[in-house]
């Protein structure tokens, strides 16, 4: 029994670490779809996100939640502003210079905010507090649980916004064949900007979650939790969003199973030696849809 | 543009011109050097871009020359260092002298290379089946594995043989300014040659159309694999001059951003030139020790340059363009026979 409530503890920290893997995931997934880019800035924004809401907490003394709205601001405006300064130039350049650029642009983010505000983590006031729960011997916090709601209401949300609207059927076009979309009257521009906006305020939520936690904020925070998303958004298929998500989900849950174990040091060669695994079996991820060489 | 066969030089003049040029590099640098030249900080620095030269320049054979994106370079160095480091140990090189030291520093140097070659070719065969970005994201991943096992293989199989995080500690301190000039010159020579025959024109032309090649007969597997391993090899060489070098190794140094510090040298070179690769990890290398006056803003300039650069010239500074010392004679020659003509 006490066996059981620990491994369904760990499965709810997995599902909470999955969720947030997850959100994050969907930025890479979305970016990569449209612009072929691995948009390695994509980490540090959500450390962006994560000082805004520490710098509005503690020096102006926001109420949680409007901090947490500032911060989905910010990171939105700031993904914008990256794509625009750094990425729109270099749309028609080899795509490694792209990459290089997007390193580039990450170094910067994290290099900069550790001059301003040095290199040792802030500690962020409480943004979600609550009871525990105890469910028979296994307890569920509430960050956990708000963590596993929001990031429910926020996926069933972002598929209807891909899948209805029009700004959504753009972005499939676009993604399917980004010349053909701008010969049917789609403007490319927005498009891609929307993208980034989409994907960056999603990441300032995850940014959230994560400090609601965590607690911790650190100029290079983002480095390994992008680094894991981004394996969650290739392992479930990249460019696909039901992809993402269960990619976030499996990365979560794989490393809250080895941690029970007992095998918590091995934690991230497990990841990525499910990651090897999924692309020689499968090469487009678990949801991805096979390409086709032509020609 | 003007070479007719009257302005250009004999092979064998050729070979020996840069035979003469190199070993008058090697040798007069290493008596400036070691005659005091220059100070001890000096030569340390130097050490360290000749081992980023050996880097870049081997990354440079997988994506410049093979046009993939390896993101696990940093996992072959590791490899190659600790293999050194413990095979140093082991055989006690400092206390060696004379034939015996050079031997077992020479050993040394194979001995990581060719392992980090067999992890090249453990890796290249799975890897090689993917393309573009799904390689890149394969050896990303390899590349942090190494660097976990490094970390906890004694914890789990009882050895004492990594040190696990705390680190591999006194290395015999084998690597000297020679013997980090003799193995750029050796690395860039034999990647040169390679490049410069038939299989060398086999990798530049899966580059230039992967599909085009398969069909004309190029065996593109094969020369996938031989490129990444070659690859491998010298970066483990590098790996073992970086453990010589420092004397003590720890594998958080090996990380992905070890990967991508190499990477950005070489994109920023220019993807297929040696002499660009060789040139920005000379700067790369010089700049932030030139700016440790601004230690606080060395790395936000930095990062700067990369963005600016690449947004500025994608292709890197030189492109492909390589250096040639031939070409620059046949142009003087060239020159200075229609100039003689004139005259007459």
């Amino acid at each position: 029994m006490a066996f059981l409530s620990t491994l369904f503890s760990q499965i709810i920290n997995g599902l909470q670490s999955g969720s947030i893997y997850a959100l994050v995931a969907l930025g890479y997934s979305m970016v990569y779809g449209i612009i072929m880019l691995l948009n390695f800035a994509h980490g540090d924004i959500i450390m962006v996100g994560a000082y805004v809401v520490w710098l509005s907490m503690t020096s102006f003394g926001l109420h949680p939640l409007f901090s947490i709205l500032l911060a989905v601001a910010v990171s939105t405006l700031l993904g914008v502003v990256i794509e625009k300064v750094a990425y729109a130039p270099l749309r028609s350049s080899p795509r490694l210079s792209l990459l290089i650029t997007a390193i580039g642009i990450s170094f910067l983010l994290e290099n900069g905010f550790q001059l301003i505000f040095g290199a040792g983590a802030k500690v962020v006031p409480t943004l979600i507090s609550g009871p525990t729960f105890q469910i028979g011997g296994a307890s569920i916090s509430t960050p956990a649980l708000v963590t596993l709601g929001v990031t429910v209401v926020i996926m069933i949300g972002l598929t209807l916004l891909v899948q209805k609207t029009r700004l959504g059927r753009a972005m499939r076009a676009v993604s399917e064949d980004m010349g053909a979309a701008q010969l049917m009257g789609v403007n490319i521009n927005t498009t891609i900007s929307f993208t980034f906006a989409l994907g960056s305020a999603l990441a300032a939520v995850a940014s959230a979650l994560y400090l609601s936690s965590y607690a911790q904020a650190s100029p290079t925070m983002g480095s390994m939790l992008g680094l894991k998303a981004f394996v969650a958004a290739v392992l479930g298929g990249i460019g696909s969003l039901p992809g993402a998500m269960l990619g976030g989900l499996v990365i979560g849950l794989a490393e809250a199973l080895v941690s029970a174990a007992g095998l918590s040091v091995w934690k991230d060669g497990v990841v990525f030696a499910i990651l090897i695994v999924v692309l020689l079996v499968r090469p487009s991820g678990l949801l991805g849809k096979p390409m086709k060489e032509k020609v | 543009m003007n070479r007719t066969r009257e302005n250009t030089i004999p092979m064998p003049v050729r070979y020996l011109i840069n035979t003469v040029l190199i070993s008058l590099l090697v040798f007069g640098s290493t008596a400036f050097v070691n005659g005091g030249g220059v100070s001890g900080y000096i030569t340390k620095v130097l050490m360290v871009i000749g081992i980023n030269i050996i880097l870049a320049v081997s990354l440079n054979v997988a994506t410049g020359y093979l046009g993939q994106l390896p993101l696990g370079h940093a996992g072959f160095m590791a490899v190659g260092a600790y293999t050194g480091g413990i095979f140093l140990k082991a055989v006690n090189a400092d206390q060696a002298t004379g034939i015996s030291y050079a031997l077992m520093v020479i050993a040394a140097l194979l001995l990581s290379g060719l392992l980090a070659a067999v992890f090249g070719v453990i890796i290249g065969i799975p890897a090689l089946r993917l393309r573009g970005d799904y390689l890149a994201i394969i050896t990303l991943g390899f590349g942090e594995i190494i660097r976990v096992v490094l970390t906890n293989i004694d914890e789990v199989l009882g050895f004492k043989l990594t040190y696990g995080a705390s680190g591999l500690k006194r290395i015999p301190k084998i690597t000297s300014y020679f013997n980090v000039l003799v193995c750029v010159v050796l690395t860039c020579l034999v990647i040169h040659m390679v490049m410069k025959s038939r299989h060398g024109r086999a990798i530049l032309a899966i580059r230039e159309n992967e599909i085009a090649a398969e069909s004309c007969g190029v065996r593109t597997t094969y020369y996938k694999v031989m490129a990444f391993t070659l690859s491998a090899f010298f970066a483990g060489v590098a790996g073992c001059l970086y453990a010589g070098y420092l004397g003590s190794l720890q594998p958080t140094t090996f990380g992905f951003m070890k990967s991508i510090e190499i990477l950005v040298m070489v994109v920023l070179g220019g993807m297929g030139s040696m002499f660009g690769s060789v040139l920005s990890a000379i700067t790369l290398t010089a700049l932030p020790e030139a700016l440790r006056a601004f230690e606080d803003y060395r790395m936000v300039a930095y990062s700067l340059v990369l963005v600016l650069v690449m947004i500025f010239k994608p292709t890197g500074l030189m492109g492909q363009y390589d250096f040639s010392m031939s070409r620059i004679l046949e142009r003087f020659v060239g020159f200075t026979r229609r100039f003689g003509k004139k005259e007459g």
